[in-house]
């Protein structure tokens, strides 16, 4: 068999476990051990843009919140741009674009803080409307789930956005865009994710 | 400008399925409707860079990184070490791999876990390190014990260390769990065998490796970690070819 394919499988994904903060958010679980927990910063000092605060539940099929998820955001600057390599253009030192937050214990609200993403470019040269690019684990789920949040005061980018002009049902393009409100002057943008069921968030296979 | 490779379509057969209903958390966890497949952009194939300084050396080793001066954790002295490598069979150098685990009774040090073994002081339970050029990595730990869980009534995990893993790009994102060769209970476990396929549970099985091994200190385990490989771009956006 001359033509034998050399491709591996990828490693098989196991679930988060009610644990996760051990070893993703160490003083979340009660003790520190590290210098520095990563993912705490996403955008650094020096960030242009508009700052912003977004926070949210996350819902199960029964409409509880999930009170032991973690959610990480990967975000471009206000530019529009990833801090990676493989990304043409700089960002703003200090700026990675990552960061993780937990559903509170007991409230089972999280929250970060970080700026507006600008718009970034699609396939084929197409621009995407500004958003952030969420990745959620915890107990019971068994693969990370990706999905995307938008934001409500960019209609006319959202409209023309490829990814959420993908979705055919016009109803579950809602449940990707954010309700916008203001605290102490700052935009505050809400985003609940519902798991199951009623207005179920869209999740990607990217 | 070209857009940088795609990632390789996820097999999702081959990880396990959302609803795996012996695994009764994940009924009410899980979408009831069809993930939606989407064509990677910027978004999905890069990802967050971490720096080696970022991290201290120190920090893979739990047998020491929470040990009171002059203690050591209780339990089997072990090393867990591997590659990380991608579907292509090449190395990802660079990769953050975190990990975590209970002590050796099974008990974890999370202000959640009730389990009535009891903690061990000098035992914190977590690590993290960063992959080198060839995609290595290595962690000292002691090996986990087995704990009870509210599934069925007697549910027991097998011996396992969660493992959290960045390659370069977010779709790459990967968090897993390791178990260890022999260990009946895998058998038995909900959430191991929610992994369809046999073979796919048998790649969670980090076998013994006594060559690894230090000799009057240490046992080791074998885990390599395969993240998804990117395809050749051969038309799409180079009109040379590949």
């Amino acid at each position: 068999m001359p033509q034998k394919l050399p491709y591996l499988k990828e490693t098989p994904s196991q679930t988060a476990g009610p644990y996760v903060h051990i070893g993703l958010a160490p003083g979340a679980a009660g003790f520190d051990i590290y210098k520095g927990e990563l993912g705490h910063d996403i955008v650094g000092p020096h960030a242009r843009g508009t700052r912003i605060r977004v926070e949210g539940t996350v819902i199960d099929g029964t409409g509880s919140p999930v009170r032991d998820a973690l959610i990480e955001v990967w975000q471009a600057n206000a530019d529009g741009i990833y801090a990676h390599p493989e990304h043409p253009g700089e960002v703003e030192e200090g700026f990675r674009g990552w960061g993780r937050a937990i559903t509170d214990f007991e409230t089972g609200l999280w929250a970060v803080d970080t700026v507006k993403p600008g718009p970034v470019a699609g396939r084929d040269g197409c621009m995407m409307a500004p958003h952030l690019n969420l990745w959620i684990v915890a107990r019971g789920i068994n693969v990370g789930l990706s999905t995307r949040l938008y934001f409500p005061d960019e209609a006319e980018a959202n409209a023309a956005d490829p990814v959420l002009g993908m979705i055919e049902w016009q109803a579950r393009r809602e449940t990707l865009i954010a309700s916008r409100a203001e605290r102490e002057g700052q935009p505050l943008y809400r985003f609940d994710i519902r798991l199951q069921g009623e207005r179920e968030t869209v999740f990607f296979d990217i | 400008m070209n857009r940088p490779a795609d990632y390789y379509q996820r097999d999702r057969r081959w990880h396990p399925p959302a609803l795996a209903p012996d695994y009764k958390t994940s009924v009410s966890r899980s979408p009831r409707q069809a993930l939606l497949s989407i064509d990677q952009t910027m978004s999905e194939i890069t990802g967050p860079v971490f720096a080696a300084s970022e991290i201290e050396q120190g920090d893979a080793d739990l047998l020491s990184n929470y040990a009171r001066p002059g203690h050591s954790p209780i339990g089997e002295r072990i090393i867990v070490h591997g590659r990380v490598l991608d579907e292509n069979a090449r190395p990802v150098p660079g990769a953050l791999i975190e990990v975590w685990q209970a002590n050796a009774g099974g008990r974890y040090r999370h202000r959640n876990d009730r389990y009535l073994a009891p903690i061990d002081p000098d035992f914190g339970g977590c690590g993290r390190a960063i992959s080198d050029a060839q995609g290595n990595y290595a962690f000292r730990t002691i090996k986990p014990g087995a704990y009870p869980w509210r599934n069925w009534a007697n549910t027991w995990r097998p011996a396992h260390i969660h493992f959290s893993l960045f390659g370069s790009g977010f779709t790459q994102r990967l968090i897993t769990q390791m178990y260890f060769e022999g260990d009946p209970l895998i058998a038995s476990c909900p959430i191991a065998q929610a992994v369809p396929d046999p073979a796919a549970v048998e790649r969670l099985i980090a076998p013994l490796d006594l060559n690894a091994a230090v000799p009057f200190d240490a046992l080791a385990y074998r885990f390599d970690i395969l993240l998804r490989g990117r395809r050749a771009t051969l038309f799409e956006n180079r009109p040379e070819g590949n």
